[in-house]
């Protein structure tokens, strides 16, 4: 579904990823897993165009579009829920949501997405007129992730979904995660929770200072010898 | 109560000035808060749309608020071209190549005018523009009141529009977010084109008015630019209440300024009132 080859990305003279290549397939859940700065938010913003890479080439269903604008490829079905999960803090919960639409492809799905996203996350609805500044850290991370829904997505990118959330409010995520995988969509995340990530993912990328280190099936990599030394400290 | 009449007229045609000011700050402060760019070139956009008014009253003979019907889909397509063209594709080298650009937009724009019109003062003189009324205490030019029911209509219509249409809506994502709104589908270049397009209508309108109230030459342009800035730095980024709260503080600050220190010392007085405010509160009035 996706397929990224030896791509070199740079921020102005600053090179983050180095011949780094990937790929997901049609309904799998993939981890990218890696410290800070270790590429990983630069690979999905590759991914979604904000950034293009100077080597190397992205493909979706065996089209590049690795040169495609960001508004482009959403409307291909990539999403993209980024870093700090970036509610647009002065738009309503709903405003929000329906920006997600923004794209020709989902605009006429509109009423029935919003349904959905209602249906997986009621306490949106419940609060739909509310600002988005208002809401605590875990309403906004299911905010990012029904707004990313509402794109009518094929391949979702999550960015650091747990990220300064309360435990039970993160299982409460991945459970609503496997929701949407069932629904058919596919799903690219990052995080810095290593255990975490290899419990949820099938198959997870490891990458250190902008380079593949290690990847493989999320099962054998929990038993990995080099994983358990560098990221369980056993 | 000599001196309540007395004051009372300032204090009135400070009220109505600022009206005036905030039409003319309104495009500003809408590019300035959405797409990030100090537009340097407004004011002389502003007195595109005066000339404009001129050239359909000396020559075809109609109102200049009747020009508006073509005025302002003119500077809507001139904005358009200007940002999508020249701004857009500065931005990529740098925030202060936008700036760049402005200037050099408003070097052009000012010797094309004295080229065209001369270094002579026009002014779009109208039956009505010279009319007065008694409001209260007080009379006023009638152009005065009709300029702030003017500001008053155009800032209620971009206010709904940017709230309730989906177009509205995604200028606002735009400008709370430009990393996200493109990763919700938003062509943001686009958008910005469009906004620049918005406030220059809002541009032809201002300069008809402003041609309605004062005369003008190619250089007024400059003038009426700090003043707009003025305007929006005190009434915070973006924000279309505090620019309108701003103009009326600023036309007040003015004629005060004028009334209690004479008029060489208005505008000295207006602009050291915007200083002192933002030095209390920096982000102004309306500010985030």
């Amino acid at each position: 579904m996706l397929k990224v080859s030896h791509i070199d990305v740079f921020h102005g003279s600053f090179q983050a990823l180095w011949d780094v290549s990937l790929s997901v397939k049609p309904e799998e859940i993939v981890a990218i897993i890696g410290a800070n700065g270790s590429g990983k938010s630069t690979l999905l913003d590759t991914v979604s165009g904000l950034v293009h890479p100077a080597r190397g080439s992205i493909e979706f269903d065996g089209k590049n579009i690795s040169a495609l604008e960001p508004f482009h490829i959403v409307g291909l079905g990539i999403c993209q829920t980024p870093e700090e999960r970036g509610i647009f803090p002065d738009l309503t919960i709903l405003e929000n949501l329906v920006i997600g639409s923004y794209n020709h492809r989902a605009r006429p799905k509109r009423a029935q997405n919003l349904q959905g996203v209602f249906k997986l996350f009621p306490v949106l609805e419940a609060r739909k007129a509310k600002l988005g500044k208002t809401l605590s850290g875990g309403e906004q991370q299911m905010l990012a992730l029904g707004r990313g829904l509402m794109s009518s997505p094929r391949l979702m990118l999550l960015d650091e979904i747990s990220l300064g959330l309360a435990p039970l409010i993160i299982d409460e995520l991945y459970r609503v995660l496997k929701e949407i995988r069932q629904g058919g969509i596919t799903i690219l995340f990052v995080e810095q929770n290593v255990k975490r990530s290899l419990a949820e993912a099938n198959r997870a990328y490891i990458l250190e200072a902008g380079r593949v280190v290690l990847s493989g099936n999320a099962g054998e990599l929990r038993e990995d010898e080099k994983v358990n030394k560098a990221y369980f400290g056993t | 109560m000599a001196f309540l009449a007395d004051i009372s007229l300032p204090i009135v045609m400070g009220i109505l000035l600022g009206g005036l000011y905030a039409l003319i700050a309104l495009g500003l402060s809408l590019v300035f808060g959405v797409v990030k760019e100090i537009n340097i070139a407004h004011g002389d956009l502003v007195i595109l749309g005066s000339y404009f008014g001129y050239v359909g009253m000396t020559m075809i003979g109609i109102d200049p608020i009747l020009s508006l019907i073509v005025g302002m889909p003119l500077l809507f397509g001139l904005g358009f071209a200007i940002q999508k063209y020249l701004l857009n594709r500065a931005f990529r080298i740098s925030t202060d190549a936008t700036l760049i650009i402005a200037f050099g937009i408003s070097v052009i724009l000012q010797n094309t005018y004295q080229l065209i019109w001369t270094p002579f003062p026009r002014d779009l003189t109208t039956s009505y523009a010279l009319k007065s009324l008694v409001l209260g205490p007080v009379r006023v030019p009638l152009v005065y009141l009709i300029n702030f029911l003017v500001a008053i209509a155009v800032m209620v219509f971009l206010r709904e529009f940017l709230r309730r249409t989906y177009l509205g809506k995604a200028i606002r994502a735009a400008a709370q977010n430009r990393k996200v709104a493109q990763l919700m589908g938003i062509n943001t270049d686009h958008i910005y084109a469009l906004t620049f397009a918005i406030a220059m209508a809002f541009a032809a309108i201002a300069g008809v008015f402003l041609g309605l109230t004062f005369p003008f030459t190619p250089i007024s342009g400059m003038p009426f630019l700090l003043i707009a800035l003025g305007v929006v730095v005190l009434g915070g980024l973006g924000s279309i209440a505090g620019t309108f709260v701003a103009g009326i503080a600023f036309g007040l600050a003015q004629t005060l300024g004028g009334y209690f220190f004479g008029v060489a010392a208005q505008m000295l007085v207006a602009y050291l009132m915007v200083l002192v405010v933002l030095a209390v509160i920096p982000r102004g009035l309306f500010g985030r």
